[in-house]
């Protein structure tokens, strides 16, 4: 074993981190240093054959992987996976919104992962219920309009009451906080609200009618459905819409391993590069669920080049190409006029680094065999 | 010899054009509006005056003295009687009057915090632009209160606002471009620097034009119309309106004619230089031609797909190819392309005479043009082109010498570039070798159709020539096809056998017998030279044929696409048969695992091989796909209508339960889902179900069912959709909704939930559809054609954007993979540095090496 170490030492610079730990893992118990030393050697020698050369345009041939299949992708929006899944924006509508950086997506979706005892089941659907950003039309049964009094009616129901553990006098409590003007007397299972006295009018109270059901009353902001889901031995919680800060202040939540498909978010609550990990991870998702094969250096280099920046910016011409150091390669894809123009005024100089300009120019673009030069001294 | 001038551009600077410059660059001034004298000749002083370049050939230029095509063209200028402001630069102006005094001209913001105000500044113009930068020393002016008063004269300010289009206004008078321009040049270019504007390459006060360049003829040239009448570019016209308005402009000031009309001629000449520089400016009527359609101008001539930049800078077209339709032919090699002889006497591969080629060259030239192999043209040393014909052939022969040029004919075995679009990777375009061949299309291996995602219904295929020992060296080296083998995408083989080799091989390696003389008639159909793999005997099966062609120390295990083992040991099939999962394309490392031991050479003859044998096998024993090969028996047929007729049954149940409302509500939906999710999932059952009777009742040894078994084409849903049951036809992700009157059809009651309302389809395509049936089948027809059209648009953009963003992404010498800018985006590529296409799909198969060691 000592042999062992001395040697993933010895190669610690040479080989990949990923490598040496697969040659730890798949090593035999018993082996010969001799043997051994040969196996390093072999390693080391198929690695430096198949290491990607200077030169390499690894970014064309990263679009080109992603780009290519997205011609074969399916817009159909909406998927079913299973019979208790949620319907998601998958294909291509849902690679454009990664790629593009929207802030706001389609469907957000979380997959809430909770600690030791829950993650075995214990009160899921309560935990699941709990979470639910509940509004307070949810709690009536029905509504009513006294027009003669100018009082409104409300039948409260009392499963919901019940489910959630909830008194009648602690919801009096919240919406009187965040209603004002107008007061609130329970009799029976009736809430009768009476406005203040200087809004009399049915108009207004229609109005009010519609606006008190609004009123946030119990559950995480955001959080629209909720759906307790069983994937492998353990339980997690699967929602519609997404609110990752305040999940995480839940003490049930294993908040190492509980996600949310939103970007941005991510990039807000846990930094960038947990959001470039959700790219990774999404975009990734999206390629598998159409069946298509792409190679995850493909996808982690656009998300390295999306995140590249402290902050994630679109593949557009807000994001990326705008961070582009010559002038000619960001006029020759959008808004060309524009750039000309700025940079006139900046004086900018565009140092023909890069590819598109060269060609322009009829000159041999830097990369690949355009890239090495040759030094030799004139006599 | 042709003299190459090699000079490399190393830097672009960009700037503005002082009026200083302008009349520098100008070979002429523009006085009258005049084109042509009535003999036809440009006016002197007009827009199409000699000195600015030559259009007609023939004709010298006046100031450069070449001819056409070698005059690039020159510029001119005409004197403006009134500043006119340059409607480009008019949100710089704006900003500019808002933000300076109007007395001094100092910026507003006092001395003692320019200093702090700039590092802001620098940091926003980094992170933003500079339209966000002068947006943002609006800010700090007001948020500093001086918006009223200079910090630095004390001078009173009043609010400039921007009538639109260009229209400037103080305290709703009217601020003349004149004034304007005063303003402007009171800016002292410290401030300027404030701004983001470096004083060097642009002084605000030039953006209200006293001058204006006149672009040379030669781009915008005229065109002569078959009647003899000239027709002139769209900018000539617009200019033409310029110097006619700013004539009309000087001659009444000279008259002191009153101020309203001069007035309202400045406002025209601002109008028609607006529209000169751009004609799609928001506020403004476009400038028309006499028919209405509008004038193309400069800014329309530079943006969008069709504009200078994308369409001519970033594209360009090309000389040396050829296009035609393509068809299959599975007798030419895998890095062949079959090229129709017109096309090979059309191209031309330039060969420099040397001592040792003369006399070969020589025999190009004696053949000519009509004969093949010949030439077409001669390059003499001195860089004329000559035009072989019967007449200059004695003479050419005669003077022929080591220097010459000979444009000689294809001929088998040169280089091309084979292109078909879309070009949406790089195995779109790779190198073949010509091989002449009679008849009128291109030819190619059908195993290459997969990385141009070619079929032969019709496409058409481009070839290129490279020109110089440079190109056809790197067209070689990089680009040929067995080059290109491994995709980079997933690091599997992309070119593989197809369709017919497939199932040949499938029907080779499953247990025949064949006789040794047919044996050998096989192998060297497929190309086999080497018969020495084949034992002597009577009989071989067909895993030994194929054997033949495996390398002798070649070791394999693996799958096929059934998930039986396959294993190679020294060149021989011990088990299994060959399939899609280790011949076809993009699956299994068979391919892989010969490319990478033996190299792009042997891979290349190793998979023509495998190609022509499963041909050789299938035209040995006869294959073909029969109607009665889907025939359903008596019994499958009954089973399958007891399995649909179940379906029915429990979707029936189904509703009945949800009419009651006793049905149980899945977790997370509603009633209504719930019904929709059940039904369809028991239809699909239904659907499968039938799938699996008609897989175990067809005819085993049929054609078509090989066709399905080997993976070549086909699979066991299609043979199902034939026979039993087409099945449920979903549309927008779940099954056909109603319209507008509670129901899908007219022959259907209104509120019907059942499978056969809602899109189920219960025949089969051989029996046929009922009206309905064909009717819901139409509607998800449509709407994946929909699909498709709406598709390819919106991937495209995403693909050029991709491309666009990460086109000069690539590997450093250090190993780090940077941008342009040299900014790291990753310190060692994908984590490990390794190339996909290099390596089993991006791992290193540690395991094995293991093994090999022991």
């Amino acid at each position: 074993m000592a042999d062992v170490k001395k040697l993933l030492k010895e190669y610690e610079h040479k080989l990949p981190p990923s490598i040496l730990l697969d040659l730890e893992k798949s090593l035999p118990e018993k082996i010969t240093p001799a043997r051994l030393k040969k196996i390093f050697e072999r390693v080391y020698q198929e690695y430096i054959t198949s290491v990607a050369e200077p030169g390499e345009a690894v970014g064309l041939v990263c679009a080109e992987s992603i780009g290519e299949p997205g011609t074969q992708m399916t817009l159909n929006t909406f998927h079913f996976a299973g019979v208790s899944e949620m319907n998601v924006t998958t294909g291509l509508p849902r690679l454009i919104e990664i790629l593009d950086g929207r802030k706001e997506i389609s469907t957000e979706m979380m997959e809430i992962y909770l600690n030791d005892p829950f993650n075995k089941g214990k009160d899921i659907k309560k935990i699941a219920e709990s979470l639910k950003e509940t509004k307070f039309d949810e709690f009536i049964s029905e509504a009513s309009i006294d027009i003669a009094q100018l009082t409104m009616e409300i039948k409260l129901d009392s499963r919901k009451l019940e489910a959630l553990n909830f008194e009648p006098e602690k919801l009096i409590k919240i919406l009187q906080k965040s209603v004002k003007a107008c007061s609130f007397k329970l009799e029976g299972d009736k809430l009768i609200v009476k406005m203040s006295e200087k809004d009399e009018n049915i108009n207004d109270l229609y109005k009010f009618k519609e606006k008190i059901k609004l009123v946030y009353v119990h559950g995480i902001k955001g959080i629209r459905q909720v759906l307790p889901v069983k994937r492998g031995e353990e339980y997690l919680i699967v929602t519609l819409g997404s609110n990752l800060k305040d999940v995480f202040k839940l003490e049930v939540v294993d908040t190492t391993r509980t996600r949310t498909n939103n970007i941005f978010e991510t990039n807000k609550v846990l930094g960038i590069e947990a959001a470039r990990a959700i790219i990774i991870d999404e975009l990734y998702k999206v390629i598998q669920a159409q069946g298509l094969n792409v190679d995850i250096r493909h996808i982690m280099l656009v998300a390295d080049t999306m995140c590249m920046g402290g902050k994630v910016s679109g593949i557009n011409r807000y994001g990326i190409v705008k961070d582009k150091s010559s002038v000619l390669a960001r006029a020759s894809f959008e808004t060309p006029i524009r750039h000309i123009m700025d940079s006139a005024m900046m004086g900018d100089r565009d140092k023909l680094s890069s590819v598109i300009e060269n060609v322009m120019l009829n000159q041999v673009v830097p990369v690949g065999t355009g890239l090495p030069g040759l030094v030799t001294k004139v006599k | 010899m042709d003299e190459h001038v090699h000079k490399k551009v190393e830097i672009i600077e960009f700037g503005m054009m002082s009026p200083k410059f302008i009349k520098e660059l100008a070979s002429a001034k523009i006085v009258t509006p005049e084109l042509y004298d009535k003999e036809g000749y440009p006016v002197d002083g007009g827009l199409m005056d000699v000195r600015l370049g030559v259009i007609d050939p023939g004709l010298k230029c006046k100031t450069c003295g070449s001819k056409l095509k070698e005059c690039i063209g020159h510029f001119g200028y005409i004197e403006l009687a009134r500043p006119i402001i340059h409607i480009k630069f008019i949100s710089v102006i704006l900003d500019l009057l808002r933000c300076s005094c109007k007395q001094c001209g100092r910026v507003l913001i006092p001395d003692d915090k320019i200093k702090k105000a700039m590092n802001v500044l620098e940091k926003i113009s980094l992170n933003f632009g500079v339209t966000e930068r002068r947006g943002q020393v609006k800010e700090i002016i007001t948020s500093l209160k001086t918006v009223s008063k200079c910090p630095h004269c004390n001078a009173k300010q009043s609010k400039v606002t921007l009538e639109k289009p260009s229209t400037f206004l103080e305290d709703e008078k009217r601020l003349s471009p004149i004034e304007v321009r005063a303003r402007l040049e009171r800016i002292s270019d410290s401030d300027l620097k404030i701004f983001g504007i470096r004083p060097d390459s642009m002084r605000p006060e030039w953006a209200v034009l006293t001058v204006l360049p006149i672009p040379p003829v030669t781009m915008r040239p005229s065109i002569t119309l078959e009647s003899g009448e000239r027709s002139e570019d769209d900018l000539t016209h617009k200019l033409g309106d310029i110097v006619r308005i700013n004539q009309r402009l000087f001659e009444n000031i000279n008259a002191g004619a009153p101020e309203i009309i001069i007035e309202d001629l400045w406002d025209l000449l601002q109008y028609h230089i607006t529209t000169f520089f751009d004609n799609e400016i928001a506020q403004l009527p476009p400038a028309r031609h006499r028919s209405g359609q509008p004038l193309k101008t400069i800014s329309a001539r530079i943006s969008s797909k069709e504009g200078r930049i994308r369409h001519n800078l970033a594209g360009k077209r090309t000389n040396f190819s050829a296009r035609t339709v393509i068809s299959p032919d599975p007798r030419l090699n895998i890095n062949e392309v079959g090229v129709p002889k017109v096309i090979a006497m059309k191209l031309t591969v330039p060969e420099r005479v040397t001592e040792w080629n003369l006399k070969f060259l020589k025999q190009f030239i004696q053949n000519g043009p009509k004969e093949y192999p010949g030439s077409n043209y001669v390059i003499r040393p001195d860089g004329r082109r000559k035009r072989i014909t019967d007449e200059t052939k004695e003479q050419l022969l005669e003077e022929l010498e080591p220097g010459f040029i000979v444009e000689r004919h294809l001929m088998d075995g040169d280089i091309s570039i084979f292109n078909r679009q879309p070009s949406l990777h790089r195995m779109s375009m790779m190198c073949h070798r010509i091989r002449v061949l009679p008849g009128l299309t291109l030819r190619l291996n059908p195993a290459v159709c997969a990385p141009y995602n070619a079929d032969f219904d019709g496409d058409e295929m481009n070839l290129h020539i490279p020109q110089t020992e440079e190109a056809r060296a790197e067209a070689e080296i990089l680009m040929e096809v067995q080059t290109q083998i491994i995709s980079p995408r997933y690091g599997l083989s992309i070119i593989a056998c197809k369709q017919d080799s497939i199932s040949g091989n499938y029907v080779l390696t499953r247990n025949v017998d064949i006789p040794h003389s047919e044996a050998i008639d096989l192998l060297s159909y497929a190309g086999a030279t080497d018969f020495s793999g084949l034992a002597k005997k009577e009989k071989h099966s067909g895993k030994e044929i194929f054997s033949a062609l495996l390398p002798k120390d070649f070791n394999f295990i693996g799958k096929t696409k059934s998930g039986d083992p396959v294993i190679i040991k020294n060149g021989t099939i011990i088990e299994g048969y060959m399939d899609s999962a280790n011949l076809g394309e993009g699956s299994g490392l068979l391919l892989r695992n010969l490319h990478k031991q033996y190299g792009e050479k042997a891979i290349i003859e190793l998979l023509g091989n495998f190609n022509r044998l499963g041909i050789a096998a299938l035209l040995k024993y006869g294959f073909s796909s029969l109607i009665n090969d889907t025939d359903l028996s008596e019994t499958a047929r009954k089973e399958v209508d007891t399995v649909l007729s179940d379906a029915m049954k429990k979707v029936e149940k189904y509703i009945k339960e949800f009419e009651k409302g006793t049905l149980e509500l899945l977790p997370g939906r509603s009633l209504v889902e719930t019904l929709e999710v059940r039904i369809l999932e028991s239809l699909n059952k239904a659907r499968n179900e039938s799938g699996e009777i008609v897989a175990q009742n067809a005819p085993q040894g049929s054609d078509t069912m090989t066709m399905v078994k080997s993976g070549a084409r086909g699979n066991l849903i299609n043979l199902a959709q034939i026979s039993a049951c087409v099945g449920q036809q979903a549309l927008r992700g779940g099954r056909i909704a109603t319209g507008f009157k509670e129901r899908t059809l007219s022959c259907f009651k209104k509120g019907d939930l059942g499978s056969a309302a809602r899109g189920f389809i219960v025949n089969g395509f051989k029996s046929g559809l009922k009206p309905h049936e064909l009717f819901f089948m139409a509607m998800t027809g449509r709407d994946s054609m929909m699909d498709t059209a709406l598709r390819t648009p919106k991937s495209g953009y995403l693909y050029r954007r991709l491309a666009n963003a990460l086109q000069d992404v690539k590997i450093e010498y250090d190993f780090t993979v940077r941008d342009s800018a040299k900014r790291i985006i990753q310190f060692s590529y994908g984590e490990d540095g390794m190339d996909v296409s290099k390596s089993e799909g991006g791992t290193i198969n540690v395991k094995k090496i293991i093994e090999l060691t022991e």
